[in-house]
């Protein structure tokens, strides 16, 4: 299970890398979202990947419990991470509008010359 | 306990929530915006540092959970000094705003958004939790996006993009940084982490932890290889918006990487020592470099954000008590220079209507004063004696002469005098020179301008002038950072 997650994790950094070098502003959003999701992924297998129950309280013994606080974690990095997505969609549909191409190598106006 | 550590946030928390609420109502809302800045200068001054200047800690534990568990406010001297310095800027540059963009359609988005990263920016100092200094450093990037977009022209757009993107692989890069530390030692709170690292030793995933760190911490101050995005998008903002971002935002970072590297990597901090003075010496002279070549004036000040962020790491990398104090000063020195030669490069702007230094021109003849305003802090960036540049960099000179790193001194000293190169270029193009046929005049100017600029140029003097006593408090704040069993029993409370 370990391998498998390690595998998935780093199969989504690399696309994610792979993305970001596209020219087009939303394969680089699509390129940050994976990032951001290995990176949860990352943090999920720090709370240790084994069977067990549900961490309520009184609800069974503790050694049984699996670890909720990498969950919570992932959970409030989630939600940043959707709604920075959001916003940078919002952002390439206006340049797209302002520039006329989603091309980042026509985006080079602001560019140290 | 001492519930009113949550003021830094609360407040302009709370103004940012009224600002919506006024939406359209330009007087309530700033107003609202003034006030809530008011409130934290006038905090800061009469509660928090008496209160330091006693006990030398303070600390909250948020819904009273025990320290390793809740998530913990913690405040030493050096998130005060960083505290006060936001508050201060802060304010300042809000007066600049007000008058900067009084009646444009911008105006109403500008107040909830600079508010929200007042908080963002509090927060990050205030917070003794690994994770929440990720949130903090979001919410701050959230709200940079937005001011940086404002006015939404095509360069706006279009350095919001760069920026958006590279903030986002930083942010990963430290989520993955808190992840492995969580990992590791099963904790996110700073404290329970120094004493669970010091007790396990370091490893090499300890040492990946440290390097991720860095990365993601070096992209936001724009230190050496990671800087590139910096001059391609802070000059694009509206000035005031260059100047909050400029002065106060890339700082972050660095107060980041001093806060992590001495509570929880001291043993990397030394490792890394050449690591370190290497990245500071490459960052001050491609920056100062950068600048040099640069006709424009908010791309000019804005490679000097990337040539003093290497001063920074310098004192960082000597990574000793004396250095640490220098680069604190020099943290003092710096951020209010910063912002202050930005609020001055708007005036400019708005007088000849440009930011081409080559179209500038005659503003000694027209506008003397903003022309002695400039000496005074661009005197101060160089570093010239009796302003507060010249006691920063004697500092961390004398720091990097104590620890025998020769050459990174030689650096120092060298981009010390690009930087004076590049700001006599500042003056003999827009100040000297005459005034070109083609320039545009304003004659009528909003006083609120003014009004910013002279008292922040007035703070830069009086830095100089308490150079000493500015440097006692850095000097106590750097025993803090070096003796860190103080600050383990103040948040754990044992």
């Amino acid at each position: 299970m370990l391998i498998l997650l390690a595998v998935v994790i780093g199969v989504l950094f690399a696309t994610g890398v792979y993305l970001l070098f596209r020219r087009s502003t939303v394969r680089l959003i699509i390129g940050l979202a994976l990032l951001g999701h290995a990176a949860n992924l990352f943090l999920f297998t720090m709370g240790g990947i084994r069977p067990g129950i549900v961490p309520i309280v009184g609800a069974g013994p503790v050694e049984q419990m699996v670890d909720p606080v990498p969950q919570a974690l992932i959970l409030t990095a989630i939600v940043i991470g959707f709604g920075i997505q959001a916003f940078a969609l919002i952002l390439s549909y206006r340049a797209h509008e302002e520039v006329g191409t989603d091309d980042l190598d026509q985006m080079k106006s602001t560019d140290v010359t | 306990m001492t519930l009113h550590l949550v003021l830094p946030v609360a407040l302009p928390l709370a103004g940012a929530i009224l600002c919506l609420v006024f939406y359209r109502v330009a007087r309530v809302q700033r107003a609202i915006a003034l006030s809530s800045c008011v409130g934290l200068v006038l905090y800061l001054a009469g509660v928090l540092w008496p209160l330091l200047n006693g006990a030398g800690y303070a600390t909250l534990r948020i819904g009273n959970w025990p320290a390793p568990y809740g998530i913990v406010l913690a405040v030493d001297l050096l998130s005060a000094i960083m505290l006060s310095l936001a508050a201060v800027v802060g304010l300042a540059v809000l007066v600049y705003a007000f008058a900067w963009f009084r009646r444009e359609p911008e105006e109403p988005l500008l107040y909830p958004l600079y508010l929200i990263l007042l908080m963002g920016l509090n927060g990050a100092f205030l917070t003794g939790d690994v994770f929440n200094l990720y949130v903090f450093f979001e919410i701050m990037l959230v709200s940079s996006f937005g001011l940086m977009a404002l006015g939404g022209e095509r360069r706006q757009i279009e350095g919001t993009i760069k920026y958006l993107a590279i903030s986002q692989l930083s942010s990963a890069l430290f989520l993955l940084g808190a992840g492995l530390l969580y990992g590791l030692a099963g904790t996110l709170n700073m404290a329970d982490l120094a004493r669970k690292l010091a007790a396990s030793g370091a490893t090499p995933y300890t040492a990946i932890a440290a390097l991720l760190f860095l990365g993601a911490f070096g992209i936001k101050a724009a230190v050496f290889p990671l800087f590139f995005w910096l001059p391609a998008s802070y000059h694009t903002a509206r000035t005031p918006v260059t100047a909050i971002l400029g002065g106060l935002l890339t700082k972050v970072g660095i107060y980041a990487l001093c806060r992590l590297y001495t509570l929880l990597f001291p043993v990397h901090w030394a490792a890394q020592r050449s690591l370190l003075l290497g990245i500071a010496g490459l960052t001050m002279v491609v920056g100062v470099l950068g600048a040099v070549a640069q006709g424009d004036i908010k791309r000019l000040l804005s490679f000097h954000i990337i040539s003093q962020i290497g001063y920074l790491i310098m004192g960082l990398g000597l990574s000793s008590a004396l250095a640490m104090a220098a680069t604190l000063y020099f943290m003092v020195h710096i951020v209010l220079v910063k912002t202050g030669l930005f609020l001055i490069a708007g005036i400019a702007e708005q007088v000849t209507g440009t930011t081409d230094l080559y179209a500038m021109g005659g503003l000694l003849r027209r506008r003397p004063f903003l022309a002695c305003l400039f000496l005074i802090t661009a005197m101060s960036l160089a570093g010239l004696p009796p302003l507060s540049g010249f006691y920063a960099k004697l500092g961390l000179v004398i720091a990097g002469l104590q620890s025998q790193e020769y050459w990174v001194v030689a650096v120092a000293l060298g981009v010390s005098m690009l930087t004076l190169f590049s700001m006599i270029k500042i003056w003999t193009q827009a100040f000297m020179k005459k005034a070109p046929a083609t320039a545009g005049v304003k004659e009528r100017l909003r006083p609120g301008l003014y009004v910013a600029a002279v008292s922040l140029a007035a703070v830069v003097l009086a830095a100089a002038a308490g150079a000493g006593p500015i440097y006692g408090i850095a000097q106590r704040a750097s025993q803090q950072l070096f003796d860190s069993s103080a600050y383990l029993v103040a948040v754990l409370g044992r």
